[in-house]
Order: structure tokens, then C-alpha cells, then sequence
């Protein structure tokens, strides 16, 4: 690459004095890539939702009929009420768990690191590896159940997993327990960007913990809150491995996201064309969802 | 006026340990399933081994479709390093463009980039799994690292974009006075400058690769070339009801990145955070 010809501005004026050290060329590399595997890939992927490809053979264009499907479709309504409320919970619940734990932990505690190590491992492991040893503990003969019986509870034991009422649910407590300590560690660098004696000052005025949390606290957490709430809605509107290891999208429908049937449309069924639509609708849903937030939330953190 | 009295926090000490503890609950089972005999596990499934079935290792380490749970660390691993690699070179290079490029031309490079962030790959898949098989990138790593290159390259860049914007052009400067070439400066000034940096990306693909499933699935499963995720799950279908062994075959496969965690903490946190002000 050094041995590119130096390019000679026909103008000094036109180039910024820095732009010759790094030649435009440098990231061609990069640009074709990210028109091959993005762009390209994006406009092939969103030809197909209008198609019916089976993968193999030529494929037909069928206009919206695949968007017809989607919208109607039993499994597919299913899988966005799914996707969406799975994806709503997830964010309130871990934000608020994640929350509390970066206050209790913020300060100084005895073995705080130890502590703070803890939670956050769950983070770091393969949400399938995580999702396999709550399955067990989800069985019907397992250590939940086990638990409940040993407490006297034995009307509240459940087919966790098996049961549509609380198939679910239980998926959800799997990625609020392991994805909590992400948000953690957002809020816990948010709260060490905030000046002491900012809180002190407050503190000497009489203002209560409530109220120094309420007007000092929040609000300037709100950084750390825009990347704690983007981050996880983007995951949860993509939640795949969870429901494939734990439920597989049943009973019925009852655990089926958009990106299990994706998968299993265009993987498992061959419907190239109408997994790409799925595909599509998530993309779409993505997009809306993370512009939103993401004005949203930076209006708040403008208002500092 | 009143500090934190030494009750308050020993209350909040006491309220996160008890947390805490409850957190461990499934690092607790991951542990003594994988230990216990079959006829031990749902006898008593939430107290410890009576005799210790170290066997269920050796076992699960036999992994499923002739391929050991060893090889297919050794294919993650493969994947996970070649993908990082390339990654890392895209990334620095691009990023180091748009820093150096004009304002204009800057801001649009780096959108070109980034908006691969928030694009969920679940749509580019299908076409780019329907042109990768039809040139023979299926079913083994070199596919798998192509793939991840192209995929987490907006992620790398967005990364090293937010520093090298910071790095004054002081020492190149000095660099091209002493006639180094452009090629030259760039390896040897810019990039040693961006180590940090560097660290945080391989750290942060790193890991992303490291646990993807849904592509290593789509793209690896049933080949010799399978990953780690693609055999735990290959190995939960067919050991479905020996809890022993699937466990023991989910502790191998968690043990790596858990291991990594534990050196690496400060910096793998810190890739998650470093945004936060």
C-alpha cells in the first residue's frame, strides 16, 4: 500500500493538509465489503420478500402476497406480539435490576469488585450455554419446582417451559438474569462521571436521598441510560438463541419470535421468500424502534 | 451533614450479597450437574454429588457426529482469531479515512460504516447464505470468517472511529519530516497509537463471535468445521435427557470465555462502557 503513486493536489485549497496521509484507497477494502455484505446483501435480501423462492429454483415475483402472510398468518402474529413484549420487559426489567444494583454498588463496599465480577458474568457466556442450564433448572423435576415443593408451595409448581401461560415469562427471566449486569456496568460508568460534590452541595441544602436521586442522580445518568436502553432493545427485537434452546418457539407458538421464524422458514421450510419478508418486517421494526429511542433519549441527555 | 452510617452500608453490603448469591444459583447447578451420576440428578436435584462422575467429562468430551468437543473449540477458536484479524485491519484503516479525510467527507464515510450497526443481519443472511454456498464458503471456517469479517467491520469501525479522531498529527508530522512513507507511518506511528483501541475491538468481536449462534448455526451445522455453540447444541439433540452430560459438555464450552473474563475483566468491561461519560 505504501508503494501507491503520491497523489499531487491539483489545488491546495480543495484538500484538507491532512487528507494525503491516508489515501481514500485504504478503505476500499473496507467500502466493498460493506457493499457486498451489506448494502448488496440488504437490497438482494429485500428482492426476495417479494418473491417465492424456495432457495433452488428461479424465483417468481409475487408482489406483497408474502406481506399478506405475515400480517395474517397465525405463527407470524405470534412471533411480533412475542418479539415485542419479550423485547419490552426485557428492557424495563433489566434497566431497573441493572439500576439498582449499580447504586448499591457504587461506593465504597466491601468486596464490591468481587460483587460487582458476579453479575456481569453472566454477559460474557453464550446466551445458549446460559439458556441450557435454566432449562434444567426450569424442568419439571427440576430445582425450581423441587424448591417450591420444599417451601410448602406445591399449587404454585409448573411445566415452566410447556405451559403457554408461562413459556414466555420464563424465557424472559433467563435474559433478565443474564443480561442485568450489562446495564449495570452502563449505569455504574455513569455514576462515576458524576461529580461528588454535586451530590454533596445537595446533601448540606436538606435535600433526601429521594430527591438527590430524583434531580441530580437520574438526570445525569441519562447517557448511560441511552446506550442501557438502545443496546438491549436492539438483542431483544433479534432473540433467537433463548427460545431455540429452551422451547424451541412452542408450546404452539407461544415462545416464537421473528428471528426463530426466520430461521425456521427460510433454514428449516425452504420459503427463502417469505423468511426474507420476516426478515424484512424485523429490519424495518429495528430501524423505527432505534431512531425513536435513540431521538428520544438524546433530547434527554441534550436537556443536562 | 450525615455520612453514610456504618449500619447503611453494612445493610447494603448484606442486601447485595444475599443478590449475589442468588445470581450464582445457575453457576451453582452448571457445576454439580455436570459431576453428578444420572440416577443422582433428579432424585435430589439441589443438593450436591454423593460420588463425583468425572466420567460425564470424558464423555461429553466425545462430543456428537465425530467431532470432539476439542476440535470444535479449535474451529471456534479458528474463526474467532481469523475473524478478529481481519477485522482489526479493516477497521484501523477505515477509521483512520474518515479522521483524516475532511470534515465532510468524514461524516459520510463514517455513516456509510455505521449504519451496519443497527441493520440486523437476519436479512443480509439469506442471500449472502444462498451466494456463499453456490462458491463453496459453507460448512467450513474460512466462510465463517469472511462473513463475520464483512458483518462486524461497521462495529470496528465505529470503535476506532471515536479515537483516532483525538490523535493530534503531531507525530506524523514528525514522521514524514524524517521522509517515512504513508504505508510506513500508519504501521508504525498510527497504529501502535491505537492500541487501546485495538485491544477493545478484539475483546468486543472477539466475544461477539466467539457466542454467535444463529449464524454459526445456519452456516456450520452438521459439517466437520462446526463451532462450539453449533456442537453443545448438535449435542443437546441427541443427549437430550442426560442432563449430566449435556452439562458437562455446556461447562467445557463456557469455560474459555469464562477463564478470558477473568484476566481480561477491566478491559472487557470497559470495551462495553468506554462510550459512557
Amino acid at each position: 500500500m505504501g508503494a501507491a503513486p503520491c497523489r499531487q493536489p491539483k489545488d491546495p485549497l480543495m484538500y484538507s493538509p491532512t487528507a494525503a496521509r491516508a489515501p481514500l484507497a485504504w478503505a476500499a477494502p473496507a467500502i466493498v465489503i460493506m457493499l457486498l455484505f451489506h448494502y448488496g446483501a440488504f437490497v438482494a435480501g429485500g428482492w426476495y420478500a417479494f418473491t417465492d423462492w424456495d432457495g433452488l429454483s428461479t424465483p417468481n415475483f409475487v408482489g406483497l402476497a408474502n406481506f399478506r402472510q405475515v400480517l395474517t398468518s397465525a405463527e407470524a402474529r405470534a412471533a411480533l406480539t412475542n418479539t415485542l413484549l419479550l423485547t419490552f420487559f426485557y428492557v424495563t426489567l433489566s434497566n431497573l435490576i441493572g439500576l439498582g444494583l449499580a447504586l448499591m454498588l457504587n461506593g465504597a463496599l466491601r468486596a464490591q469488585n468481587i460483587l460487582r465480577m458476579v453479575f456481569f458474568a453472566p454477559v460474557v457466556m453464550s446466551p445458549l450455554a446460559v439458556s441450557y442450564v435454566w432449562k434444567f433448572i426450569f424442568s419439571v423435576n427440576g430445582p425450581l419446582n423441587a424448591g417450591l415443593e420444599a417451601l410448602g408451595l406445591e399449587g404454585a409448581t409448573r411445566v415452566w417451559l410447556g405451559d403457554p401461560d408461562t413459556a414466555l415469562w420464563s424465557v424472559l427471566v433467563v435474559m433478565v438474569w443474564q443480561f442485568s449486569g450489562l446495564c449495570m456496568a452502563f449505569y455504574l460508568a455513569g455514576l462515576q462521571g458524576i461529580p461528588t460534590d454535586l451530590i454533596e452541595a445537595a446533601e448540606i441544602d436538606g435535600a433526601s436521598p429521594w430527591r438527590r436521586f430524583r434531580k441530580i442522580t437520574f438526570p445525569l445518568l441519562a447517557p448511560a441510560a441511552t446506550v442501557s436502553i438502545a443496546l438491549p432493545t436492539i438483542f431483544g427485537l433479534r432473540t433467537f438463541d433463548q427460545v431455540i434452546a429452551l422451547t424451541f418457539g412452542g408450546p404452539g407458538y407461544a415462545t416464537e419470535t421473528l428471528a426463530t421464524q426466520i430461521f425456521k422458514q427460510t433454514f428449516a421450510f425452504g420459503r427463502f421468500g417469505y423468511g426474507a419478508a420476516f426478515a424484512l418486517v424485523l429490519t424495518a421494526l429495528v430501524l423505527v424502534v432505534s431512531v425513536i429511542q435513540l431521538l428520544v433519549l438524546r433530547a434527554r441527555e441534550d436537556r443536562i | 451533614m450525615n455520612r453514610p452510617s456504618a449500619l447503611n452500608t453494612f445493610g447494603r453490603e448484606l442486601g447485595a450479597l444475599a443478590l449475589a448469591l442468588l445470581w450464582c444459583v445457575p453457576f451453582y447447578y452448571l457445576a454439580i450437574v455436570s459431576l453428578k451420576p444420572m440416577s443422582e440428578i433428579f432424585a435430589d436435584p439441589v443438593g450436591f454429588p454423593d460420588q463425583l462422575a468425572f466420567a460425564n467429562y470424558a464423555e461429553a468430551w466425545r462430543g456428537t457426529m465425530g467431532v470432539s468437543l476439542g476440535q470444535a473449540m479449535l474451529n471456534s477458536l479458528i474463526v474467532t482469531i481469523g475473524s478478529v484479524v481481519a477485522v482489526i485491519a479493516l477497521g484501523s484503516a477505515s477509521a483512520y479515512v474518515i479522521a483524516r479525510n475532511g470534515r465532510r467527507m468524514g461524516t459520510l464515510l463514517f455513516f456509510f460504516f455505521v449504519i451496519g450497526i443497527i441493520l440486523p443481519h437476519q436479512l443480509s443472511v439469506v442471500p449472502l447464505y444462498s451466494v456463499m454456498r453456490q462458491i463453496g464458503l459453507v460448512g467450513n471456517q474460512l466462510g465463517l470468517i469472511v462473513l463475520y469479517s464483512g458483518l462486524m467491520t461497521p462495529m470496528s469501525v465505529f470503535l476506532y472511529s471515536g479515537f483516532v479522531r483525538t490523535l493530534p498529527a503531531d507525530y506524523e508530522e514528525a514522521a514524514e519530516v524524517d521522509g517515512a512513507s504513508r504505508g510506513r507511518i500508519f504501521l508504525k506511528v498510527i497504529f501502535p497509537l491505537l492500541a487501546p483501541v485495538t485491544g477493545t475491538v478484539a475483546v468486543m468481536v472477539g466475544m461477539v463471535v466467539w457466542n454467535d449462534f444463529f449464524i454459526q448455526l445456519i452456516f456450520l451445522s452438521g459439517s466437520p468445521a462446526q463451532t462450539l455453540p453449533v456442537a453443545v447444541y448438535g449435542f443437546v439433540g441427541e443427549f437430550s435427557a442426560r442432563w449430566n452430560l449435556v452439562f458437562a459438555a455446556v461447562f467445557v464450552s463456557v469455560v474459555p470465555i469464562l477463564a478470558f473474563y477473568l484476566l481480561a475483566q477491566k478491559q472487557l468491561i470497559k470495551g462495553f462502557t468506554g462510550g459512557i461519560k
